[in-house]
């Protein structure tokens, strides 16, 4: 699954989930059916999760997410990858997340 | 190695979700029409579902939709769309559809009556996020419509139920007991066990019904009082179970039985409600025009932060009330609240000699009161609390 992510890739929230910041927490509400595993379910990021979130906005690069994060959070540069990968392999698979097109 | 995990589900009626105060209340519920396509017989809000006048008088959907982002705005997670029939009303897709791209899960209160199809696919394509609740009156044609007072009723909730479960959209029904139905307690349980999100829990019966909340109709209050069941009939209900009712009962009066003086919320208050004109009430019930705050001429935020925060420091002062509910062990139990007093008597802390007595006939089952005896004349609670505690261990 890692290798189907390239650092040139660039990603969108999805319309299936609309993300909402509620006292300082960013909720992920399933807007259509089978997002969720139950049909109640609702979604929240940790910090990291947050902060990769508010950076795919459809311009950003893989690649300069990870630049980004590097100057923002004090962690090896592998384990940022590696989070930042996890994440957008976790939002991908829950449908709250997009592949768009490819720079 | 364990995964690590980047989203995580959440449970939003954990207490501890929020990393601040959070938001003003979890839920608020929109009674987005008072009409109903039915006339039930014991109903305390119903209008005519074709009264021009009522309908006149509703928010429009710009209006709600209005209401709604600012509920957004202020982190509410949930709103219960509610009534009278909230889908007689023809922008119910739009208002459905409106609330759930604001990221709010929805709670549907209806009669099932008008779940068509095209409703029901609605649904199954954006779902609710909440298990709809569906009332039913009968599990007969005539039972049902001797409720609901309309030929045909029945054939439509049956097809409205038939489309949820077709499309597999959660539900679960809850009753009201009522002479046309009361032999059908037994057919109604078997039915609801066999509805996958009942959860093998039998469905909510209600049976204290509360009277006309706009005081609009003293010949419907008359009609909805004699349709109560008395307390010896709701002991038998209550007590069908004796030791399970009885180990509940316990452990609820080991929380909740001190008196609660002459503070009148004890509840708390709310969720608030927005009424089907845009006034917003304390609470679904509690309809007391003093009460309520003009949402067309205000915002929901200085409602829910600084108007109605107040409301809890209100207190009693009708004398009856000071002299029994106020001092009374049984509060907890006891139906009695302002919503009830306003109903019934017109005021906030008017004791409502219905709820008292279903309260006591409770409390003398319990062992907690002698036959005859006032709880709020009791001195020893305390000790006959423990009484009944160690009674259940024995």
């Amino acid at each position: 699954m890692t290798k189907s992510i390239r650092m040139d890739m660039v990603f969108a929230h999805s319309n299936d989930v609309v993300a909402r910041e509620i006292d300082g927490m960013l909720i992920i509400v399933p807007l259509t059916a089978g997002v969720g595993d139950m049909e109640d379910d609702l979604f929240s990021l940790n910090e990291t999760g947050t902060a990769i979130w508010n950076m795919l906005d459809n311009k950003k690069t893989m690649k300069e997410i990870i630049a980004g994060l590097k100057k923002e959070y004090k962690a090896g540069p592998g384990e940022i990858t590696r989070d930042a990968i996890g994440i957008v392999e976790e939002l991908l698979k829950r449908r709250m997340l997009v592949a768009a097109t490819s720079t | 190695m364990k995964e690590k995990k980047y989203v995580v589900k959440k449970d939003l009626d954990s207490h501890l979700l929020w990393k601040g105060e959070g938001p003003p209340q979890a839920q608020l519920d929109i009674e987005l029409t008072e009409r109903c396509n039915n006339t039930c017989i014991h109903c305390s809000i119903n209008m005519p579902a074709n009264d021009s006048n009522t309908r006149s008088r509703e928010l429009d959907t710009e209006e709600w939709k209005n209401i709604l982002r600012q509920a957004g705005d202020l982190g509410i997670m949930t709103v219960r769309f509610t009534g009278g029939e909230p889908l007689l009303r023809h922008d119910f897709p739009e208002l459905y559809l409106f609330a759930r791209r604001l990221g709010l899960t929805v709670l549907l209160f209806t009669n099932a009556r008008l779940i068509t199809p095209q409703i029901a696919d609605l649904l199954a394509d954006i779902p609710p996020l909440e298990d709809i609740e569906i009332s039913v009156y009968g599990m007969k044609k005539e039972s049902y419509e001797a409720v609901t007072g309309v030929t045909g009723s029945y054939a439509e909730f049956r097809n409205g139920i038939q489309s949820l479960l077709d499309r597999k959209i959660p539900f679960v029904v809850k009753g009201a007991l009522l002479p046309p139905n009361k032999n059908e307690t037994g057919e109604f349980n078997a039915w609801a066990a066999t509805i996958p999100w009942m959860e093998n829990s039998p469905p909510l019966c209600s049976m204290f019904f509360e009277l006309r909340g706009r005081r609009d109709s003293a010949a419907r209050n008359s009609m909805i009082s004699r349709l109560r069941v008395s307390p010896d009939e709701a002991m038998v209900i209550l007590t069908k179970h004796p030791e399970s009712y009885r180990r509940e009962m316990a452990e609820f009066f080991d929380r909740f039985a001190s008196p609660s003086n002459d503070r009148l919320f004890t509840c708390g208050i709310g969720p608030a409600c927005v009424d089907a004109y845009g006034a917003l009430q304390p609470c679904l019930a509690l309809r007391h025009p003093d009460l309520t705050y003009d949402l067309k001429k205000g915002t929901l935020q200085e409602a829910l932060t600084s108007v109605f925060p107040r409301l809890r420091e209100m207190r009693a002062a009708n004398q009856l009330y000071l002299e029994r509910c106020a001092r009374c062990f049984l509060k907890a139990m006891c139906d009695q609240c302002p919503a009830k007093s306003w109903s019934e008597h017109g005021t906030l802390d008017t004791p409502v000699e219905y709820f008292c007595k279903i309260a006591h006939a409770q409390a003398l089952f319990l062992g907690l009161v002698k036959k005859g005896e006032q709880a709020w004349k009791v001195q020893d609670r305390e000790e006959r609390i423990n009484n009944l505690k160690r009674r259940i261990t024995a």
